[in-house]
């Protein structure tokens, strides 16, 4: 019983704190998938400026509730710039009520961290990486939600 | 079998609809010839004098367009009477947005007292060509008697924001060894930029 307290505690916190914006490296996104183990990782990566990623914010919102029963975490990583990190992107994911961990990307040169997220993108968004265990897919486009859940579906 | 058929076909379809070849360094420089914004046609031949090009492949509306604007007009102050004069291209297809039409560039255009041309692509044809993928995106092209040769492709500059002290300018660097008669040291870069809008894409 007072783990099932902790438990709602815990888990009440945890949504109270998730509308926040944390600053996140590529080494810190690195590590946390790592720590993941058996965790699938859909990671998107937007800006509050880019129209089309905007758009398909939504898809990602309903991915993670769908999947709230599994091993997986739909990552939102904005590449907006840091100094708009309180003017902008907070506002926006407040405003927008995003449910999902939401991060700012807090690395300064673009010739070196795009292509340690993926050799393969060109630094176009938005762009969506998918991982699960060794498997890594990265996809430079925009997805519908069947899209997206498909993608899902063919990484496990 | 008849399932991993369909899964073969469904990847073809999804790589062909996301693939677009990006022209590299090296290679030859397709000649552009489009309308620009005062209605009159604009190509390479216009410029028998120049010595290469800065072809920027823009729109109305990106952020990081925007962002560049000033700089893009500072290029083209700086290099057009040294014979690298830029040429910037609307990469968007006005079906997808509006806001993309000739006459918003016509607007844009206005608005900003750009002195460069700034051309509309009817049907995407040099933006598929070139494989320009997000905006703004460069190719330095340098013209010589063999004809027009890439030199450069990706960003302006490393800085979009435009507040570091340690800004490096690609175009810049690069368009300096070419007058230097030197490759450019740096002949690619990659950058955070708005997806090109195509006709087949969502």
């Amino acid at each position: 019983m007072r783990g099932l307290l902790l438990y709602i505690i815990l888990s009440s916190s945890i949504t109270c704190f998730s509308q926040q914006v944390n600053l996140l490296t590529v080494d810190q996104l690195n590590q946390r998938i790592a720590n993941g183990k058996d965790t699938a990782y859909i990671i998107n990566f937007w800006a509050t400026w880019c129209a089309p990623c905007v758009a398909e914010l939504p898809h990602f919102q309903r991915l993670q509730q769908e999947l709230r029963n599994e091993a997986a975490r739909v990552l939102l990583v904005s590449v907006d710039f840091r100094s708009k990190l309180e003017s902008t992107v907070k506002s926006f994911v407040r405003r927008r009520k995003l449910k999902n961990d939401v991060f700012l990307l807090n690395e300064n040169n673009q010739q070196e961290y795009i292509d340690r997220i993926d050799s393969s993108w060109s630094g176009t968004i938005p762009a969506t990486l998918f991982v699960y265990k060794d498997k890594r897919r990265f996809m430079e486009k925009s997805f519908t939600y069947p899209e997206l859940l498909q993608q899902y579906q063919n990484l496990k | 079998m008849k399932k991993v058929l369909i899964i073969v076909l469904a990847v073809i379809a999804l790589s062909t609809q996301a693939q677009v070849t990006t022209l590299k360094p090296g290679e030859s420089a397709p000649e552009i010839s489009l309308k620009n914004v005062d209605n009159k046609q604009v190509s390479f031949a216009d410029y028998p004098a120049a010595k290469g090009f800065i072809v920027i492949f823009t729109c109305n509306t990106c952020p990081v367009s925007k962002a560049y604007e000033g700089r893009v007009e500072e290029l083209n102050k700086k290099y057009a009477s040294a014979g690298f004069p830029v040429i910037a291209v609307n990469a968007n297809d006005p079906a997808m947005s509006s806001a993309e039409s000739f006459a918003e560039m016509q607007e844009r255009a206005k608005d900003n007292k750009i002195s460069y041309p700034y051309l509309y692509d009817e049907g995407q044809k040099f933006t598929n060509q070139y494989g320009a993928k997000n905006t703004p995106h460069v190719f330095l092209i340098s013209k010589s008697d063999k004809g027009n040769n890439i030199e450069y492709v990706g960003a302006i500059d490393n800085d979009t924001e435009n507040t570091s002290s340690e800004k490096i300018s690609y175009v810049e660097q690069a368009i300096n060894s070419i007058q230097n008669n030197q490759k450019p040291a740096v002949t690619s870069t990659k950058a955070i930029g708005c997806v090109v809008k195509r006709k087949n894409q969502s």
